[in-house]
Parts: C-alpha cells; sequence; structure tokens
C-alpha cells in the first residue's frame, strides 16, 4: 500500500508541530488551527505544507520560521512550503482550537448564514465573549487583524474581537 | 502559451491589486476613525497577500532569475500594468470608498471566471482571494450607502466621486494583445463579457444609494498599455524608495 505523502500528516510529528503557534493568536497552534496539509519526513528531511489563511497575512512568514525552529530543536531539518489550494476555511480549525480562541477572548466563527447576518448588523447572534450575552454589536467589519472582526458587548460593554468564517 | 505573454497577462491582473493596495497604504493611520483606518489597511494586506501570490508566480516562471521583490519594486513606471483607476490618489473618504467600491465589483467578478482558469496557480489564487474580494465588497457597498443616502454633505462628496472616477471604468474591460492571447489558451478571462453584469451591479447598489451614473460619453484609458496618469509617477517613487535607495536591501 503507498500512502500519498502530500496529504498525510506523519502523527510521530504532530507533537512538533503543536509547539508552534499562530503569532497573532498565541492560543492556536498550527494543528488547532488546520493550516498544516501535509507532514512527512523523508531522508531526515520533514517537509511540512502550510496553506496562508489570508493572502496577506503576515503570521504565515513567521510560522514557516517557528516551524524550521520547533523541528532544528529536534535536530531535524525542517523544509516549509506554501499551498494555495485547496483555500483554507475556518471549518479546518479543530474542536479545541475553536474552544481555545474563546477563552482567549476571540469569538469562534459562526457558520456561513449566521456569520452574514452578523456581520451585515441584522442579528445579535455573536456572544460575548467577557459574559455571555447575544446582545452585542458589530463595530467593524476588520478587527485588528485581516481574519476579525470588531463587536461590543452591550450589557457588559466589552470590546471583543469575532473571528470571520471565511469559506 | 509563451512564458513572456502570460507574465505580461498576469502583470494585467497583479499590478491593480498591487497598486490599489499601495494607495491603500497611504491612509494608514489616516483614516477618519480607527475602525475605517483598520477595515482599509486590512483590505491593503489582503491585495499585497494576492500580489505576493501573483508575483512570486511570475519569478518562477523567469526560472527564477528574478524575485517578487524585483518584479514589485524595480520595474519602470511604463511595465506595470495596472488600470487608471487604482493608481488615482485618495482625495477624501468618500473618494477612496467610491475607487474601491468600482474596483471591488470587477474584481469579484473577474476572480469568480479566473478560478476556472487552465492555468492551476493562477485558479488558486483566485479561488483564494474570491473570499478576501467578497468582504470587500461588501465593505465599499455598504460605505456607498452610507455616504449617498447620508448627510446632504456626503452625498454631495461622493456624488462628486463618482462623477469624477466613472470614467475611469471602461478601461476594466478592454482587452490587451497579451489578453487575447492567454482567453485563446484557456488561460485568461474574457472582460468583456463582465461588463454587463458590473453595471448592473453598479447600478443597484447605486440607485439604494440615491447616487447616478454620469452620463459621459468619453473614457479615459492607457493603464493597461503601461501609459499612466500624471498620479504614477510618484505612487512608485514611494513604493520604490527604498530599494533604490538601498539597492537588494532585505527585511
Ligand atoms: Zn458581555
Amino acid at each position: 500500500m503507498t500512502i500519498d505523502l502530500e496529504q498525510h500528516i506523519d502523527a510521530n510529528l504532530i507533537p512538533i508541530l503543536e509547539k508552534v503557534h499562530d503569532p497573532e493568536i498565541p492560543v492556536l497552534s498550527l494543528m488547532d488551527m488546520g493550516v498544516v496539509r501535509s507532514a512527512y519526513l523523508k531522508d531526515d528531511v520533514a517537509y511540512i505544507k502550510i496553506t496562508p489563511t489570508y493572502s496577506g497575512c503576515p503570521a504565515m512568514d513567521v510560522m514557516g520560521e517557528d516551524i524550521i525552529k520547533a523541528f532544528a530543536d529536534m535536530n531535524i531539518e525542517a523544509k516549509v512550503s506554501l499551498v494555495l489550494s485547496p483555500a483554507w476555511t475556518t471549518d479546518w480549525i479543530t474542536p479545541k482550537g475553536r474552544k481555545a480562541l474563546e477563552e482567549y477572548g476571540i469569538a469562534a466563527p459562526l457558520e456561513e448564514n449566521a456569520d452574514k447576518e452578523a456581520l451585515l448588523g441584522n442579528k445579535k447572534i455573536v456572544k460575548c465573549t467577557n459574559c455571555g450575552s447575544t446582545n452585542t454589536k458589530l463595530v467593524s467589519q476588520f478587527g485588528s487583524t485581516a481574519c476579525k472582526a470588531l463587536f461590543q458587548c452591550e450589557d457588559c460593554l466589552e470590546p471583543f474581537d469575532y473571528f470571520k468564517c471565511l469559506k | 502559451m509563451k512564458n513572456e505573454n502570460l507574465i505580461q497577462y498576469i502583470y494585467g491582473i497583479a499590478d491593480n491589486a498591487l497598486i490599489l493596495g499601495q494607495r491603500l497604504s497611504e491612509l494608514c493611520g489616516h483614516g477618519p476613525s480607527l475602525e475605517t483606518d483598520i477595515a482599509l489597511t486590512n483590505m491593503a494586506l489582503d491585495l499585497l497577500g494576492q500580489t505576493r501570490s501573483y508575483y512570486q508566480y511570475v519569478a518562477r516562471l523567469t526560472g527564477d532569475e528574478k524575485t517578487e521583490d524585483d518584479i514589485a519594486f524595480l520595474r519602470i513606471e511604463r511595465q506595470y500594468k495596472n488600470v487608471l483607476l487604482v493608481e488615482q490618489p485618495n482625495r477624501h473618504f468618500g473618494y477612496v470608498i467610491t475607487r474601491q467600491f468600482f474596483f471591488d465589483v470587477f474584481h469579484l467578478l473577474l476572480l469568480q471566471e479566473l478560478q476556472n482558469s487552465k492555468d492551476e496557480t493562477l485558479s488558486a489564487i483566485a479561488k483564494k482571494g474570491i473570499k478576501e474580494v467578497s468582504y470587500h465588497q461588501r465593505f465599499s457597498s455598504d460605505w456607498m450607502k452610507r455616504l449617498g443616502d447620508g448627510t446632504e454633505e456626503s452625498h454631495q462628496k461622493v456624488q462628486e466621486a463618482v462623477d469624477d472616477l466613472w470614467r475611469f471604468t471602461d478601461e476594466l474591460f478592454h482587452l490587451t494583445e497579451d489578453d487575447k492571447e492567454a482567453i485563446e489558451t484557456g488561460i485568461g478571462i474574457d472582460v468583456t463579457n463582465l461588463k454587463e453584469k458590473y453595471n448592473k451591479k453598479i447600478k443597484e447598489i447605486l440607485e439604494e444609494a440615491t447616487l447616478t451614473i454620469p452620463e459621459i460619453k468619453w473614457f479615459q484609458k492607457g493603464g493597461k498599455q503601461g501609459i499612466h496618469s500624471e498620479h504614477m509617477g510618484y505612487l512608485l517613487a514611494d513604493l520604490q524608495y527604498m530599494q533604490r535607495a538601498y539597492p537588494n536591501m532585505v527585511w
């Protein structure tokens, strides 16, 4: 049996990849974000393919370097490349990742239609990460990074980020 | 298709993203409010990210003779193939939004077609870009409505912007020789087919915004041939400064 290496994440490499975090959302590992497309060892070199969240996401270059560092700490040489297709979607964030986001104060992405309603300001459905109220309003469709929108809770008044649905 | 034609075809798409991204970057720290400032620079970041993907592809097509930075920073004005619309300066917020809106509607239609290109890399870049540009179009459309249907002053200013910028929109649908060649090989998109949809979408939003499209018979063009407006030189001087002053510098 042959395994298509380009679709394969070697389970032995996952603990190393879990040590690498998004520099802008430090509670999320690369695995939690679902950006790792493949990871395998060949002739003692680790080949890692990651997919960018947003085209211009400056975190991607940093993550590439951090992967190389994390592997170097284990005395493994790593080669990182970017793949654009299939394009990343917020569906690839793992349940563990979503939980970590919420605890960190970033509301996790809603599903596509709900997201649209929330971002158009039609429905109050984004949950405040501070008090849990859905009495929240959109402040800006664009937040501190390309992947987030800015909301404010009208009950506890806390401003918070919402991770936009990307599909 | 010859590499050189393909490269020129890609410039026709990528340079729009670079130059508009540069224009939006100029607003970093100068937006009328914190939220709009952040939104405009986020959009700049998306566009520059898309530009990088295109230029990295061009760099590969040159057999790595050039890097993405060479392509972005070391061409002369005539070698940039962006449309005149995107190089128009940031006059006021309403003007910035109108320029963005006119481009976003076109950009989304283009990428929706480009995702079916026979060229796998262009198709992948387009698929990625669609997700981002959908947000841009939503943002600029919303603001067209808010400004057009806002106060007397905002209405007047944004109508003036529409009147001034509309003459640059026809160029979006012109075909260069490189475009024609790219279409023949199934790589390029025949943008002339997008015009009807474009006009319909623009009209729909502008009507809701209580704005009108000016009746003009003469449209300005040239950017796609590398013949730019007087604003382009200043933009490039800013964009290229570091590489010209410190050749081969890296971050
Ligand atoms: Zn709250």
